[in-house]
């Protein structure tokens, strides 16, 4: 299976927008190398500003500009994007619902040996409870391509959360609808649903359990708001169990935005996969996924579990 | 130039008597650096920036940023004055439902921005001169920046940015009316010298007369003179100006006056 960088994926695709828009500006706190802003900074050095490292004056800044007409990407680590420039990010770029587009990599523990200073798990939870705020997790490198065309195209702040590490390939080009979820792979014993680099542990997971005869749907929900409320609860409807994976805490992410919309609409058993409430640690991305329960063999027997209760 | 000081000063007369009237009104809010704030307002809406009030939008505008939100009083009723929504609109502040938010907001004609949580308002006004910048548009962007505001980190990281890339665009004024909601701001976290500080910033740095209109229209002027690099008028100004009582009386940072209070302040500001 093919493995690619998204936030290459996010450089080139910036690179590609800025070519045909005029009014697309970049902003970066000394990491366009990690972030890749550097592909656009480099052809475009008049519309890219590095604000050295001080993420609360790029998120402010960047609101000025938009107020000025301009579509902003700000990029930096999702731990820097989330928690150190929250004030700018609500009160200088939600409340005025500007265009301006936050793209961070190194979300998740898949940051790996940086450990826990810089493994942001609370990203999602924090950016769902603003107004205004969209949020997409993008499953891959075709999904992330996509991802960051929509947030160019689509008026309002935005946050696009990437990976440190290379993910699996699993979908093809224009295969993503903002907004909407979708069906992976069809089962009817239970079904899995994820967010960013779980959509793949979710397939292998439910290839594990297909050996032990259990049939399993894998849904890939790549925009956490709005949350696909009507995919939701057509699962609901075909499954009794449905176990929510995410790279992010229990609370306040993915598996807390389908249990918003079950509770309400059409209750059903639904069990997370997520870290549980506390810090990571230094590790290897892999060592660290199945340390704290993530990776495909967790998933699967976490499933099992859950399908024999 | 005595005829336009006589206009402006009467101009600022109008906007005390407005935000006084609207803080009773309103029974909470900001009168103190309201007050102090006033002429340096009066002079930007009135006489140095270019705007439309017929068309908010309009291309060729400066730019002005309220980065000490709660002192939007005296910038709601320059707005109100110019012609941007009714005065009567004043009257309603910080009412549920009413246009005038207590801090302010987009959805108000003339507001570029919204503000509250200070310490951002300068790099919002940087990312307008950025962008004025890019446009090759010869816009002027002021923000207004309160003297105990600039304890905020966020300050000095924009005033950093600002002259790192030479935004001549930019223009910062700091009312410095030397209090804070808890007390003087000497002593609640010293700012000084702030001169110095400005100008190991990179910034070009002028002193004035807050309440001076024809210091304030120089450093204006002097400002406009400067490309090369942000310029920020450092202006000494009076805590609740214009109000004998509420003169360097830090209790009304953030207290309206009563009726009574209204009716003693309002013939004081009669007489002018």
């Amino acid at each position: 299976m093919e493995k690619v960088y998204t936030r290459d994926i996010y450089g080139k695709t910036l690179l590609e927008l800025g070519k045909k828009h005029q009014d697309l500006v970049v902003l970066d706190a000394d990491l366009s190398g990690s972030t890749r802003t550097i592909f656009f900074g480099r052809e475009f050095p008049e519309r890219f500003f590095n604000f050295g490292v001080a993420e609360q004056n790029m998120m402010a800044t960047a609101a000025g500009l938009a107020s000025s007409g301009k579509v902003v990407f700000a990029s930096t680590f999702a731990m820097f994007a989330a928690v150190r420039a929250l004030d700018q990010v609500r009160n200088s770029i939600c409340y005025n619902n500007f265009n301006v587009k936050i793209v961070a990599t190194h979300g998740g523990i898949t940051v790996g040996e940086d450990g826990a200073s810089h493994q942001a798990l609370e990203d999602i939870n924090i950016f769902r409870a603003i107004p205004n705020m969209k949020i997409i997790v993008p499953a891959d490198g075709p999904q992330t391509k996509e991802a960051i065309m929509a947030a160019y195209q689509i008026p309002g702040p935005f946050y696009v959360r990437l990976g440190r590490w290379k993910s699996a390939t699993i979908f093809k080009e224009n295969d993503f609808t903002f907004g909407k979820g979708q069906i992976v792979k069809e089962g009817k014993d239970l079904a899995i649903i994820a967010c960013g680099i779980m959509v793949n542990e979710a397939l292998a997971a439910s290839d594990l359990l297909k050996e032990k005869g259990f049939s399993v749907t894998v849904a890939n929900f790549h925009t956490i708001k709005p949350i696909d409320s009507e995919l939701l609860i057509d699962i609901a409807k075909k499954h009794k169990k449905i176990l929510v994976c995410e790279e992010h805490q229990i609370i306040g992410g993915l598996f807390s935005a389908v249990s918003e919309v079950l509770i309400q609409k059409y209750p059903t058993q639904v069990k997370p996969i997520g870290i549980k409430d506390e810090f990571g640690q230094s590790g290897s991305p892999q060592e660290l996924m199945d340390f704290y329960g993530l990776s495909a063999n967790n998933i699967a027997g976490k499933a099992e579990e859950f399908l024999r209760q | 130039m005595e005829k336009k000081i006589k206009f402006l000063k009467d101009k600022a007369n109008t906007i005390r008597k407005l935000v006084i009237e609207m803080l009773a009104e309103a029974k909470s809010g900001h009168p103190g650096g309201s007050l102090s704030a006033t002429d340096i307002v009066a002079c930007l809406y009135f006489e140095v920036m270019r705007h439309n009030p017929k068309d908010p939008n309009w291309s060729e505008r400066d730019k002005f940023h309220l980065s000490k939100g709660h002192c939007c009083p005296a910038i709601y009723s320059s707005l109100a004055l110019s012609g941007y929504f009714a005065i009567k609109e004043l009257m309603k502040l910080r009412k549920l439902g009413s246009l005038l938010q207590g801090h302010p907001s987009r959805c108000i004609p003339g507001i570029e921005v919204a503000s509250g949580s200070l310490g951002q308002g300068l790099s919002i006004a940087s990312g307008m001169a950025i962008a004025a910048k890019i446009d090759s548009k010869d816009t002027r962007v002021y923000c207004l920046m309160g003297d105990g505001e600039l304890q905020e980190g966020n300050i000095w990281e924009a005033a950093m940015s600002s002259a790192h890339f030479k935004l001549g665009n930019l223009c910062g004024i700091v009312d410095c009316n030397n209090f804070q909601i808890d007390g003087r701001t000497e002593e609640i976290m010293n700012i000084a010298p702030l001169a110095d500080k400005w100008k190991s910033f990179g910034w070009h740095t002028i002193q004035c007369d807050g309440h001076n209109i024809e210091e304030l229209l120089l450093a204006f002027k002097e400002a406009k003179t400067i490309k090369q690099k942000p310029t920020v008028i450092i202006a000494q100004t009076v805590k609740g100006k214009g109000v004998s009582f509420m003169e360097h009386v830090v209790d009304f940072h953030g207290r309206a006056p009563t009726q009574d209070e209204k009716n003693i302040a309002l013939g004081e500001l009669n007489k002018n």
